[in-house]
């Protein structure tokens, strides 16, 4: 991989120890991967904040390191809501690693906002370079806004935001960005379904890139939990969606590659896209199926990834004035809750818990409860083996109604 | 005349100890006891065997990446390998072991899991990205 001077000097311990293994961590996965170089990223987002995930070796490494973070840089979600975290029943002991993880991520000039969502703090542009790490996150920015991250471990997150780059590999380049799978669903879909389609096609994408074929068009919201499925069940950090998600339009004329046979079965094309040969034909009653079961929950955990203003708006709007006879937990990011205080105010009237930058998957409070019901295709992955909890999936207006019931 | 392998760099350094190769790769969380050094993944080829101050030859990385902050607590307890040969390195290991000051070369000019015999003396030169062998 070529360095320019300056970077060479850094890799050669000019600019102190901690920079030096930095940008060890940067060229040799650039070496990895096949980069050419470095570039520069606009944020980053550093994953591996939870003493849960990564334990006294994670919160010694950063403790250890020395510096400041050149762009603005943010982690994804702790273990607790630091100022609720008693209501939780997290322990002492818990709460005080916790606590040092994130003093010692502040030190080095990273901002201690903890969320799985952060485009609702700052959107990315379209062609944006990125350096993050959650994979819900990721397959945001790179299928809904067009930005461009690869999937970031902790430490090389962590690394672009005190260099202030990463190497151009994978993602960053367009060329890798085309689609390699098709996947047709022939039923419209609607809320918590698209959770639902990603939990279920998932682990035959891998991490291919697929193109999706919907005969609905999802919101923002809708695709979020898409890709957190997709991200959760496979291995997915970009999706298209035809006449929806924005890359579509850059890909080139000599990439054509639909034949006509498609197109008579009802295929959507737009005549500057190419559909892969790789093709998957979604069984629509598996989703429905994955929907249907009502089992009866003590858990209702809602913003897997954190909820939008939209969906705050969804839940109290659900509610129709009834407060809930269940435990119901609503996560979403500090710096938004904060800024839509009446909105927040107004689910907590009703006996909801609202969690600031923590969630039910990274936190050790879910592992108290049995069942959970979620609307989050990518909660139903991950807490049966994270929290040791049966899941099951459902629309908002669903948890809501069994929350009131 | 000792028999010099030619590879690449992933993490600077040098080191030497006695060989130990596995055809399996290796998970480090949950593969591998940061406290002792021991692996305790069960049915893993090495399973049972200690990492402390051997040079740990096997095929590459798998599983979580929180893997890269488990090298390094077996380095903070003073269990850690003394150098690390992969055939081919992927970042979880590549990461733990810039972080974790451990020499580490991959991509060697000859198969490593297949050339390298446990208990063998290795030299592994990280910063060169050379691996010595004894005749």
């Amino acid at each position: 991989m070529h360095l320019t001077k300056e970077e060479e000097a850094v890799f050669n311990g000019g600019r102190g120890p901690t920079l030096q293994k930095m940008m060890e961590i940067l060229v040799a996965l650039g070496d990895i991967y096949g980069a050419d170089k470095l570039i520069p990223v606009k944020s980053a987002q550093i994953a591996g904040v939870s003493y849960k995930t990564i334990g006294d070796a994670g919160l010694e490494w950063i403790s250890d390191l020395q510096g400041k973070a050149v762009i603005p840089a943010i982690l994804n979600p702790m273990g607790m809501d630091r100022d609720a975290w008693q209501g939780m029943h997290i322990d002492k002991q818990f709460a005080d690693k916790q606590e040092q993880i994130i003093k010692a991520y502040e030190r080095l000039g990273i901002r201690a906002e903890c969320t799985c969502t952060p485009y609702y703090l700052e959107r990315p542009k379209f062609g944006d370079h990125l350096a993050w790490s959650e994979s819900s996150a990721v397959c945001y920015a790179n299928s809904v806004l067009g930005a461009r991250t690869n999937r970031e471990g902790g430490p090389s997150a962590l690394a672009a935001a005190l260099v202030g780059k990463t190497a151009n590999y994978g993602l960053h380049i367009r060329e890798n960005r085309y689609p390699t799978v098709t996947i047709k669903v022939k039923e419209p879909l609607r809320g918590a379904e698209y959770g639902a389609l990603g939990y279920v096609v998932g682990p035959k994408v891998g991490d291919g890139i697929p193109i999706f074929s919907l005969k609905s068009t999802p919101t923002e919201d809708e695709l979020k939990h898409l890709g957190a499925a997709l991200a959760s069940s496979g291995a997915v950090a970009l999706f298209h969606v035809l006449n929806v998600t924005p890359e579509q339009y850059i890909l080139p004329h000599d990439r054509i590659d639909v034949d006509k046979k498609d197109l008579e079965e009802g295929w959507q094309v737009p005549t500057r896209y190419f559909l892969p040969k790789n093709r998957i034909d979604v069984d629509v009653s598996a989703v429905k199926a994955l929907m249907a079961k009502h089992e009866e929950p003590d858990l209702i955990a809602l913003g897997c990834p954190h909820a939008s203003v939209e969906e705050l708006q969804e839940i109290l709007k659900a509610l129709k004035g009834r407060n809930v006879k269940k435990e119901v937990w609503v996560c979403t990011g500090r710096s938004l809750g904060e800024k839509n205080r009446a909105l927040i105010d107004g689910l907590q009237r009703h006996g909801i818990k609202v969690l600031y930058d923590t969630c039910m998957v990274v936190s050790p409070a879910a592992n108290h409860f049995k069942k959970m019901m979620v609307n989050s295709g990518k909660a139903l992955k991950y807490t049966p083996s994270m929290c040791g909890v049966d899941a099951v999936i459902a629309t908002t207006a669903e948890c809501i109604e069994e929350a009131c019931r | 005349m000792p028999v010099i392998l030619k590879g690449r760099t992933v993490s600077r350094g040098k080191a030497a100890g006695p060989a130990l190769v596995s055809k399996d790769a290796i998970s480090f969380l949950g593969g591998v006891d940061p406290k002792t050094g021991n692996v305790i993944e069960k049915g893993h080829a090495l399973y049972g065997r200690n990492v402390k101050g051997t040079v740990l030859v096997f095929p590459g990385g798998k599983g979580s990446t929180v893997g890269s902050y488990v090298i390094y607590q077996l380095k903070k307890n003073g269990v850690a390998p003394a150098a690390i040969i992969n055939i081919r390195s992927e970042p979880i290991v590549a990461v733990g072991a810039i972080i974790s000051d451990i020499p580490m070369v991959d991509a060697l000019d000859k198969d490593p899991v297949e050339i390298i015999r446990d208990g063998m003396t290795v030299t592994v030169d990280g910063t060169t990205g050379t691996v010595e062998l004894p005749c």
